[in-house]
C-alpha cells in the first residue's frame, strides 16, 4: 500500500513547501510524487490477480483496486497539469489546493481499495471534506461559496445515510469486514434479517447520492456549474469514478446473493437518472452546466453495470470511466480556455472556433463524439460493454431506454461541434497553452487508440 | 492478399491527404481512389466466381468478446467492392472544378468514408459491421454540415439522427444475437445458424430493419433523405446516392433476412417489407412528378429506384437478387451522372428551378447527349444498363405476387414520365436569356461524363459478366435461405 502513503504524505510536503514559499516548486513535486505513486500501482499489478487482505483485513489492494488507482491517479496529473497558473490567479494559497487535491486522491485510493466497511466510509469522508473545501476556493466569488455550502449541507445528510446503512448492515450481520458479510448473507438463504435490507436501501441513497444519480442529484448542476471548472473536472471525473468502484466493489463483494431485492430498486433509479440527466441537458444554455447533466446521465449508464451485476461488472465500469473521464477533462480543459476569453460558459462561446483554433475545435469535437458514443472512440466501448453486460441479465427494456437516451444526447453534444465548425462569428485566435495542447492532445489520442483497439485496456480486469 | 489491403488503403490515404495544400489535395485524393480503383481490379482479377468467400482476414481485435476482425469477399460483397471503388475517383473528379474552402479535410473525410463503406461490403463479423456502419456516417455528417447549403445544419441534424437511432437499435440486436450465440461469437456464419424462436426472430428483423430502412431509404423512414440531398454538397450528395444508400440493401441481403428465415417466410414479414417498398416507389414518383427542383427530383427518383431494389430483394428470389445487385451498380452510376448533371446546371446557372431552364441543348450539344443517355439509363431502356437489372427485379417480383409486380413495374413508366419531361423542359424548347450563354461541358466534365455514359451502354449491352461475378454466391444465398424457410420450428 505504498501508493497510499505516498498519496498522503505528498500534501504534507507540498504544505511545507507553500510555507516556505517555493511556489515554483509545487507543480513540478505534485508530478512527480504521483508519477512515483502511479508507478508503485502499477507494480502492484498482477496477472494472476491473488492479493490478499492487509492491514488485518481493512484493505484488498487487488488488480480492481490497481487499475481504478491507476485511472485516478492519470486522471488528476491531467487535472494538475491544466492547474498551472489556474489557482494563483484565484487566490495566493496555492499550496493549499494541491494539497487539498491530493488528500482526496488519499480518500480515492482508499475507496477503491476497501475491504472493510468503515475503511469506505473513511475513505468518502476524506474525498468529500476535501471536495467540499475545493467547491468553495473562490472566496469571493458568490456561485462558489452557494456550491460549497450546498454540497456540505446536501452532502452531510447523505453521509448520515450512508452511516446509518453500514450501521444496519453491522447490527444485522455483526460484522463491517466485507468478506465476513457477504459468508453471513449467504449462510441465511431464506430470511435475510429485514434490518439488512433497510441498510442495503439506506447505503443505496448514500452512494447514489455521491456518484449523483437522480433523484439524489440535484446537488450535482449548482456545485458543477458554482466550482471553479478545474475543480468540477475533478469531481465530475475523479471522484465519479471512485464512487463508481466503490459502489461495484461493496454490491458486488457483499450484496450479490440479495441481488433480487436490491435490483429493481436500481433499476429504477437508473432510468431515472437517464432520462433526467438527458432531457435536462437538452436545455441548457452553459456548455458547463450541460456537462453537470451528462454527468447524471453517464451515471445512468455506469450504474448498469451494477444493476447487471456480472463477472464482467469491474471491466465495464473501469472502460467506460476511463472513457467518460478522458472526454470529461478535454471538455472542461476546453472551456477553461474559452470562457477565459469570452468570460462566460456558453454555448455561443464556441463559435467559429473550429476556424480560429482548428486543434482545440478538433480536440473537442472527438471529446464530444466520445461522450455521445460514435464508434472508433473510447465511449462506443465503454457503451458497448454496459449494454452487452445488461442484454446478458435480460434488461432488454432497459437497453432500449438507454438507447432512447444516446439518441438524445446526441443533440447536445453536437450542439457544441454545430457552434465551433458551422457558426460563424468574429473572434481572436485563442492561446493554447503548451500544458493544454499536451494534455488535450494527449487526450484525444488515448480516446481514438482505446476506440480503435479496445484490447489495450479491457484485460486488465 | 487480404481484403485488409482494400479496407486500410483508403484509411492511410486519406491520413496522408490531410498534409497536402488545400489547392493539391485533389490530385492526392484522386491518385489515391485510382490507386484503391487500382487494387480493386487486382482483387478482381483473382477473384474466382464460386460461391466461396476469398480473400479473408480473421484477426483477433477484442478475443475476450469474441470480437474479430474479419472480412472476406464474395460475389455479393465484390459488386459492392466495385461499385464503392469506381464511384469514388468519379465523384472526385467531379468536383475538379470546384475549390471547397479546407479541401485537403474534403477529401480525407470522403476517403474515410469510402473505408467505412468498404468494411460494410466486407465484414463478417457484427461488431466490425456495426463500426464500419458508424464510421462511414460520421464523414458523411460533417461532409454535409461543413461544405453544404443554407439549411444545412437542421438537416444534417435530423440525418443523423435519424441514421444514428437506426443503428443503435441495430447494435442491440447485433449484441443481442451474441448473446444467443453459445460459443459467444459475433461471426456471421455462427449467427446463420443461431435456432431462434419464431419471437426473438421477429424482433431481431425489426431492429434490423429499421436501421436498414433508414439507410435506404425506404417508405415512411425516407423524410431525411430529399433535404440532405438538397443542401448537401454534390459530392456529398453522390457519396450518399451511388453508395451509402447501397450499404443498407447490402445489409438486408447480408445480414437482415437470412438471419431471420423462418420468422421472414411464416410471420409474412416479407409481405410487410415489399408493401412498403412498393408503397414508396409509388409515393415517391408521385412526388417527383410535382417537383420544381431538379436536385430535389432526382432525389425522390432516388426513393423510387431503391423501392424497387428493396422489393425485389424482399421477394428473395434468385432473380430478384441478382437483379438487384446489377441494378445497385447501375443505380449508383446512374444517379451518380444525374447529380453531376444537376451540378454542372446550377453552378453555371445558379439555378435549379426547372422552369426557369429550356433549351440548353441548342447551346451545348455534347451536354445534351450525356443527358439524354444518363436520363435513358435511369429510365431503363433496353440496351442501357437500368434495363437489365429491372427486369430482373420484377421478374423476382412476379414470382411472389402477380399485383406487387404490376404495381413495382409502374416504376418504369412513372420514372419515364417525370425523367422525360424534366429533359424536355430543361434541354429542348426555345433558350431564354439565362440559357442562351451556356457553355458546352469541357476538361474534366467531359471526361466524367463520359466515362459514365460509357459504362451505361457497355454493362447495358453485355451484363453478363457483373452478373457472373455474383451468380453463385447470390444462388447458394438463396438456396441455403429458402431451406430453412421449411424447417420444423425450432
Amino acid at each position: 500500500m505504498i501508493v497510499l502513503i505516498i498519496i498522503s504524505t505528498l500534501p504534507i510536503l507540498l504544505l511545507y513547501l507553500g510555507l516556505y514559499k517555493a511556489q515554483n516548486s509545487l507543480l513540478p513535486v505534485t508530478l512527480i510524487g504521483l508519477l512515483v505513486a502511479l508507478g508503485f500501482a502499477v507494480a502492484a499489478y498482477t496477472k494472476a490477480d491473488i492479493a490478499t487482505p492487509i492491514y488485518s483485513g481493512m484493505m484488498l489492494f487487488n488488480n480492481f483496486s490497481v487499475v481504478f488507482s491507476v485511472v485516478t491517479i492519470i486522471s488528476t496529473i491531467l487535472i494538475v497539469l491544466l492547474s498551472r497558473g489556474y489557482f494563483e490567479k484565484i487566490s495566493s494559497h496555492v499550496a493549499e489546493y494541491y494539497a487539498i487535491i491530493l488528500f482526496a486522491l488519499a480518500g480515492i485510493i482508499i475507496m477503491v481499495s476497501f475491504y472493510n466497511l468503515v475503511m469506505l466510509f473513511i475513505g468518502i469522508e476524506i474525498m468529500s471534506v476535501s471536495l467540499y473545501i475545493l467547491a468553495g476556493i473562490k472566496k469571493t466569488d458568490f456561485a462558489s461559496n452557494e456550491a460549497a455550502l450546498k454540497y456540505f449541507l446536501m452532502g452531510a445528510f447523505s453521509t448520515g445515510f450512508l452511516l446509518f446503512g453500514i450501521a444496519l448492515v453491522y447490527g444485522s450481520s455483526g460484522s463491517f469486514s466485507l468478506e465476513a458479510i457477504r459468508n453471513w448473507v449467504i449462510s441465511q438463504p431464506h430470511h435475510v434479517d429485514p434490518m439488512f435490507y433497510a441498510g442495503i436501501l439506506l447505503i443505496i441513497v448514500g452512494l447514489c447520492f455521491k456518484v449523483g444519480a437522480a433523484p439524489f442529484h440535484f446537488w450535482t448542476p449548482d456545485v458543477y456549474d458554482g466550482s471553479p471548472t478545474l475543480i468540477t473536472a475533478f469531481m465530475s471525473t475523479v471522484a465519479k469514478t471512485a464512487a463508481f468502484a466503490a459502489f461495484l466493489r461493496l454490491f458486488s463483494e457483499c450484496f450479490q446473493p440479495v441481488s433480487d431485492f436490491w435490483v429493481p430498486v436500481l433499476l429504477v433509479i437508473t432510468i431515472i437518472t437517464l432520462f433526467i440527466g438527458n432531457l435536462t441537458a437538452l436545455y441548457q444554455q452553459s456548455f458547463k452546466r450541460m456537462l453537470a447533466f451528462s454527468s447524471i446521465s453517464h451515471a445512468g449508464y455506469l450504474l448498469f453495470a451494477i444493476v447487471a451485476l456480472g463477472a464482467s461488472s469491474a471491466n465495464s465500469v473501469f472502460v467506460y470511466a476511463t472513457a467518460y473521464s478522458i472526454a470529461s477533462i478535454i471538455s472542461f480543459g476546453g472551456l477553461i480556455l474559452v470562457s477565459q476569453q469570452s468570460g462566460n460558459d456558453n454555448f455561443d462561446s464556441f463559435n467559429g472556433l473550429g476556424k480560429k483554433n482548428p486543434f482545440l475545435a478538433l480536440v473537442i469535437t472527438v471529446a464530444m463524439l466520445s461522450l455521445a458514443g460514435i464508434p472508433l472512440t473510447a465511449g462506443f466501448i465503454g457503451k458497448f460493454f454496459m449494454f452487452s453486460g445488461a442484454l446478458l441479465q435480460f434488461h432488454l427494456v432497459m437497453v432500449i431506454l438507454a438507447v432512447v437516451n444516446a439518441i438524445i444526447s446526441i443533440f447536445y453534444y453536437f450542439r457544441v461541434i454545430i457552434a465551433m465548425y458551422f457558426r460563424d462569428t468574429e473572434r481572436d485566435e485563442l492561446v493554447v497553452p503548451v500544458y493544454y495542447k499536451l494534455v488535450l492532445g494527449l487526450g484525444a489520442i488515448a480516446t481514438i487508440l482505446i476506440g480503435v483497439d479496445p484490447g489495450l485496456i479491457t484485460n486488465l480486469i | 492478399m487480404t481484403v485488409s489491403l482494400l479496407i486500410f488503403l483508403p484509411v492511410i490515404a486519406a491520413v496522408l491527404v490531410l498534409f497536402f495544400k488545400n489547392s493539391s489535395a485533389k490530385h492526392a485524393a484522386l491518385f489515391f481512389s485510382l490507386a484503391e480503383l487500382v487494387l480493386a481490379g487486382v482483387f478482381l482479377s483473382k477473384f474466382i466466381p464460386n460461391a466461396t468467400t476469398q480473400f479473408m482476414i480473421v484477426a483477433p481485435w477484442i478475443p475476450k468478446f469474441g470480437i474479430y476482425f474479419s472480412a472476406g469477399i464474395d460475389g455479393i460483397s465484390m459488386i459492392m467492392v466495385l461499385l464503392s471503388t469506381l464511384l469514388v475517383p468519379l465523384i472526385i473528379l467531379t468536383t475538379y472544378r470546384h475549390q471547397y474552402k479546407n479541401a485537403n479535410a474534403f477529401y480525407a473525410l470522403i476517403l474515410f468514408m469510402q473505408a467505412g463503406m468498404l468494411v460494410v461490403f466486407t465484414a463478417l463479423d457484427g461488431f466490425l459491421f456495426y463500426v464500419g456502419w458508424e464510421a462511414a456516417l460520421i464523414p458523411i455528417y460533417f461532409i454535409c454540415s461543413l461544405w453544404g447549403g443554407q439549411n444545412r445544419i437542421k438537416v444534417t441534424i435530423k440525418f443523423f439522427l435519424y441514421t444514428f437511432s437506426g443503428s443503435l437499435i441495430m447494435l442491440v440486436a447485433i449484441i443481442y444475437l451474441y448473446l444467443q450465440s453459445p460459443e459467444r461469437t459475433y461471426d456471421l456464419a455462427h449467427f446463420y445458424n443461431l435456432h431462434l424462436t419464431i419471437s426473438q426472430q421477429c424482433w431481431v428483423f425489426w431492429a434490423f430493419f429499421l436501421a436498414f430502412a433508414i439507410k435506404m431509404p425506404l417508405f415512411p423512414f425516407h423524410t431525411w433523405q430529399p433535404d440532405t440531398y438538397t443542401e448537401a454538397p454534390s459530392a456529398g450528395t453522390m457519396m450518399l446516392s451511388g453508395i451509402m444508400l447501397k450499404m443498407g440493401v447490402y445489409g438486408v441481403i447480408r445480414w437482415l433476412i437470412p438471419l431471420v428465415p423462418q420468422a421472414y417466410d411464416r410471420n409474412q414479414l416479407w409481405s410487410v417489407a415489399m408493401i412498403l417498398s412498393i408503397t414508396g416507389i409509388i409515393y415517391a414518383s408521385i412526388i417527383a412528378f410535382k417537383q420544381k427542383d431538379g436536385k430535389r427530383l432526382v432525389a425522390y427518383s432516388s426513393i423510387a429506384h431503391v423501392g424497387l431494389i428493396a422489393a425485389g430483394i424482399f421477394a428473395w428470389s434468385y432473380f430478384g437478387l441478382q437483379g438487384a445487385m446489377i441494378q445497385m451498380l447501375s443505380h449508383g452510376i446512374n444517379v451518380v451522372g444525374m447529380f453531376f448533371i444537376w451540378e454542372i446546371i446550377s453552378s453555371r446557372l445558379n439555378t435549379r428551378q426547372i422552369s426557369e431552364l429550356g433549351g440548353i441543348a441548342k447551346v451545348a450539344p455534347k451536354f445534351a447527349i450525356a443527358f439524354l443517355i444518363i436520363t435513358l439509363g435511369t429510365v431503363a431502356l433496353p440496351l442501357t444498363n437500368g434495363f437489365i437489372g429491372e427486369f430482373l427485379l420484377l421478374a423476382g417480383i412476379f414470382s411472389i405476387n402477380l399485383w406487387m409486380a404490376v404495381f413495382a413495374g409502374l416504376t418504369m413508366i412513372f420514372g419515364a414520365v417525370y425523367m422525360l419531361r424534366m429533359y424536355k423542359s430543361v434541354m429542348q424548347g426555345e433558350t431564354n436569356a439565362l440559357t442562351a450563354v451556356f457553355a458546352d461541358i469541357s476538361g474534366s466534365e467531359k471526361l466524367v461524363l463520359g466515362i459514365i455514359c460509357a459504362l451505361i451502354i457497355l454493362i447495358g449491352i453485355y451484363p453478363q459478366p457483373i452478373l457472373h461475378i455474383s451468380d453463385a454466391a447470390v444462388k447458394q444465398l438463396v438456396e441455403q435461405t429458402t431451406m430453412k424457410f421449411n424447417e420444423a420450428k425450432p
